[in-house]
């Protein structure tokens, strides 16, 4: 915690990781996607806050990088969740620990 | 002085001796064309038979005149050709031909006789359906004879030797249907090739101590100088020289051949034969092959004998040709059958010839060979008239009277009978076995062989005349009527009867010229010879004791008819010497007892350890590899298979456990992935630490 | 570090797990709003204006009401008989556990080499504009490819079948 740098990456690495447990955890298939969409936003995170410290701010790097993530995170939870609602029409359940008919 | 021919091309091209082997080429070849024939065509296969034949007799005539050209000029013709049939290691074996005054006579009377008896035989088998096997195996005989003459090499005598054989088992088994044929045939081989596996040990043992089976080859022959000095030298056991031991073993070869007394016993069971094959196989060629080799390997016979001395190799041919002689006469008297009589009456005078060579010398023996060659022929073809006269009708018992019947059979059977007695004066008989009974007085070692062989004349003249009186006088005893045979037949007995009594004058003491071509002397007509101290005795006594035979025959059997089935009038009187003589002495039965029944028991154990040992050890073999095949199995079952679905089970079972890992829960891949990161990333940092 | 800082990343955190653990998907939809809310004023803090306005449109704006409506959609309200966690979440938790591990001793470990620079950025609108057309111009128009691409897909997943002709 010396450095404020290293606040921030540590915030964004417990975000992180608290994204990856609900991943892991729940049942239900949205919350996995919200703990997906948590994990993204600490990457974000984590790009800002090196932008932010980091060489050559002026080129804008860490800051594009963050913004076409969001667009790109967006994209993403759009057809996530489109694909939980047609799962849901077909085995009218979100409970992931049914959904194993990919066993091998 | 020496004169032998030297083999250039030129001079065998121009002289007959380099032809001489078309003389038994010709009907071998003969014999092969009539084998191509089929059976129905008769005309062709008699004529080509007779016409090589005549062929053969031709060249014969050539060379014998040839051989008589030499004589008269005073050289030692001996002719020869030589040459290399292969090569083995350093040694050769040779091969050849010789034409010298032995072998000349004996071509002519082999070529001329048979020529008779081809002729004779047109008429004899005209019935029979097997014409053209009967002259193809004729032929092939012939042929094989004369080259067991002209042979020079011991080799080559062997072969065309055992060819004789296989002709003469083929033809006494001719009518092989018959069953007695059929053993007869065997029992002539196998009595025969007893006697030749001696003779091939005398062969083996020869070409071992001399290096060469030639007779004669330049003074290098086996037969000549050197070699024969160094087997006189030579001893063996039994205080045999190494020649008279291997003299000894040749004669074995000849006795087999030549029915000589241990192995004669298939000689009489040969009559199963058809008549014409009797009378040239077995009385006039084949049986006198045995002389004739004792004649060819004379010098290895009499080498280291002194003047009017012995060798221990013609003592023991001198012995067993007396007692040979003796003891088939007294058997020829109780027999019933016309050709058994004869057959007889051939191993008798076999041993006549045998003593006359032991005794005598080569010209002795032979002289009596040639002149036994014609009479006994004539009689075998005259009772093969009789038989088809008769009906294939074979006991005298049932025969009688056919004087009246078969005037000109019985004319000619008469004089081949008195021939064969020894009537004086006449008949060649006399000259050639009074020949035999001179050098038999002359002999040292012991007056034996002169004994017997008188008593042996005796015999001969009574059989003779028990049988002529059975067959030819009294009344018929048959059943249908009997007649004459046709021209074909007669004719030959004829022109035999006619040698049967020519012959005796080129061998008579006054005028030897027989014994003068053979031994390479001149000759020359001397009445005086007959002054000769002893000779007017011997022959004297040796007509008497025929008169003897010839009265005592004629006053027991004379013009007498015995009904059919009456016993012998010896037999009668005389039972005890009957019977015996009848039986042929036992001598079948005792081979039969000892060897017969110890091959017999032999073959038995054979057969046993063919079955259990070699068939033992073959199914024991057999077992192992079954053993071996299951304990394979078992393996492959158990271990390879089972191995393979082992590793099969254990990769499903493997692969099954595998796939739990896809549960195909979301949440799993994904805590998977994550722990794989921070796996890597740990080795990662961990890593690049400062 | 200023108390700010301390203030808003106990915001951010407590959101994030209040979503993670909240029984209710309502509840838990909500608890993510705020750690959105909360990073949204972490980037202010950070002096990234722009991300962190596009922060509150795209994710508070967008993802949050999108997340909303798929719960609705799939009768989520209701709570699970089984429960909300899944039966092996330990495992899950210890992964967890284990990534933050590294990740933090990744950070510890490397900082000291880091040279900080506290300088303020001069960061304007104009400057993002420029950049977008400019340098970015390429995942720029990737990125609309991606949106357009992306939206056409949700549509279509989403979409009610059809009727089988029956045939």
């Amino acid at each position: 915690m010396t450095t404020p740098l290293a606040g921030y990456l540590l915030v964004a690495a417990l975000l992180f990781a608290i994204g990856l447990a609900g991943a892991l955890v729940r049942r239900n298939a949205i919350l996995v996607l919200i703990g997906i969409e948590l994990m993204l936003n600490a990457a974000n995170l984590n790009l800002i806050a090196f932008w932010r410290f980091g060489p050559h701010p002026e080129l804008l790097t860490g800051m594009m990088f963050a913004i076409f993530s969001i667009a790109v995170a967006a994209a993403e939870a759009a057809v996530g969740l489109g694909l939980v609602i047609s799962i849901y029409r077909h085995t009218n359940s979100t409970d992931l620990d049914k959904m194993n008919r990919m066993k091998g | 002085m020496q004169e032998s021919a030297a083999f250039t091309p030129q001079f065998a091209a121009a002289s007959i001796t380099g032809i001489l082997w078309l003389i038994p080429a010709a009907p071998i070849v003969a014999s092969g064309a009539i084998a191509l024939l089929k059976q129905p065509r008769r005309k062709p296969a008699a004529a080509l038979a007779i016409g090589a034949l005549s062929i053969s007799l031709l060249l014969s005539l050539i060379a014998f005149c040839h051989v008589v050209a030499g004589w008269a000029r005073g050289a030692v013709v001996r002719e020869f050709v030589n040459f290399t049939w292969f090569r083995f290691g350093s040694s050769n074996v040779d091969l050849g031909w010789v034409l010298d005054p032995l072998a000349a006579v004996m071509l002519v009377m082999v070529s001329f006789v048979g020529l008779l008896i081809f002729i004779y035989s047109v008429g004899y088998m005209a019935h029979d359906e097997n014409f053209t096997r009967f002259f193809c195996f004729m032929s092939l005989f012939a042929g094989a004879m004369l080259g067991v003459v002209i042979s020079n090499s011991l080799l080559l005598l062997f072969m065309c030797w055992e060819i004789v054989g296989l002709t003469s088992y083929l033809l006494i088994g001719f009518w092989y249907q018959k069953p007695s044929a059929a053993a007869a045939a065997k029992k002539a081989f196998v009595t025969t090739r007893v006697g030749d596996i001696f003779f091939l040990l005398g062969i083996v043992w020869l070409f071992s101590q001399t290096g060469t089976l030639l007779f004669y080859d330049y003074g290098v022959g086996s037969l000549e100088g050197l070699a024969l000095v160094n087997l006189a030298s030579q001893h063996a056991a039994f205080g045999l020289t190494a020649a008279g031991a291997i003299a000894l073993l040749i004669f074995a070869g000849a006795v087999g051949k030549s029915g000589q007394l241990p192995l004669h016993v298939w000689l009489p069971d040969a009559m199963e034969g058809p008549t014409p094959v009797s009378a040239l196989i077995h009385a006039a060629t084949m049986v006198a092959a045995g002389v004739f080799l004792v004649a060819r390997v004379y010098p290895l016979m009499s080498i280291g004998a002194a003047p009017h001395g012995a060798t221990a190799a013609l003592t023991v041919v001198t012995w067993v040709g007396a007692s040979t002689a003796v003891f088939a006469a007294l058997i020829a008297v109780a027999q019933n059958d016309i050709k058994r009589i004869l057959a007889y009456s051939t191993i008798s005078q076999l041993g006549y010839m045998m003593a006359g060579l032991g005794l005598g010398g080569v010209a002795v023996g032979i002289f009596h060979l040639i002149t036994h060659a014609f009479f006994k022929a004539l009689l075998f073809l005259g009772a093969g008239s009789v038989i088809h006269g008769c009906h294939d009708e074979q006991d005298i018992r049932r025969m009688g009277g056919l004087r009246a019947d078969m005037p000109l059979t019985f004319l000619t059977y008469a004089i081949g009978m008195l021939a064969l007695c020894g009537f004086p004066l006449v008949f060649s008989g006399f000259w050639s076995k009074d020949g035999i009974l001179e050098a038999a007085k002359h002999w040292d070692i012991s007056k034996g062989p002169f004994y017997l062989l008188v008593f042996g004349a005796l015999l001969t003249a009574f059989y003779m005349t028990r049988q002529v009186c059975y067959v030819f006088f009294g009344h018929w005893r048959g059943h249908d009527a009997a007649h004459e045979s046709p021209k074909v037949m007669t004719l030959p007995l004829i022109v035999l009867a006619f040698f049967a009594m020519a012959l005796g004058f080129i061998g008579t003491p006054a005028w030897p010229w027989f014994h003068a071509f053979l031994e390479n002397r001149a000759v020359a007509f001397d009445i005086h010879a007959f002054a000769e101290p002893g000779l007017g005795l011997l022959m004297l006594t040796s007509s008497v004791v025929v008169f003897i035979g010839l009265g005592l025959g004629w006053w027991l059997y004379g013009d007498q008819s015995p009904k059919a089935e009456a016993p012998d009038v010896l037999e009668k009187s005389a039972p005890w010497l009957w019977t015996p003589l009848r039986n042929r002495l036992y001598v079948d039965e005792f081979y039969d007892a000892t060897v017969i029944a110890f091959y017999t028991w032999w073959a038995r154990v054979a057969d046993w350890l063919d079955a259990q040992v070699w068939g033992g050890i073959v199914a024991l073999v057999a077992w192992l590899f079954s053993l071996w095949a299951r304990f394979n199995r078992f393996l492959d079952v158990h271990w390879v298979d089972g191995g393979f679905d082992k590793t099969c089970e254990e990769l499903s079972s493997g692969g099954g456990l595998l796939s739990r890992v896809e549960g195909g829960r979301v949440q799993n891949y994904l805590r998977i992935l994550a722990a794989a990161i921070v796996v890597l990333a740990a080795i990662l940092l961990w890593s690049s630490r400062p | 570090m200023s108390p700010i800082f301390y203030i808003l990343a106990a915001l951010t955190i407590g959101g994030g797990l209040a979503a993670v653990l909240l029984k209710n998907l309502v509840h838990a939809a909500l608890a993510t709003t705020v750690a959105f809310a909360g990073l949204a004023l972490l980037y202010l803090e950070l002096d990234a204006q722009f991300a962190g306005f596009a922060q509150i449109l795209v994710y508070i704006g967008a993802v949050a009401i999108l997340i909303v409506f798929a719960i609705l959609l799939t009768r989520g309200s209701d709570v699970p008989k089984d429960g909300v966690f899944s039966r092996t979440w330990a495992v899950g938790l210890v992964i967890a556990a284990a990534v933050f591990a590294v990740l933090a001793w990744a950070v510890l470990e490397s900082l000291r080499a880091v040279p900080q620079q506290a300088a303020v950025p001069a960061v304007t609108v104009d400057d993002i504009g420029n950049a977008l057309v400019g340098r970015y111009v390429l995942p720029l128009e990737i990125v609309g490819l991606l949106l357009t691409a992306a939206t056409i897909g949700a549509v279509i997943v989403a979409m009610h079948e059809k009727e089988r002709p029956k045939s």
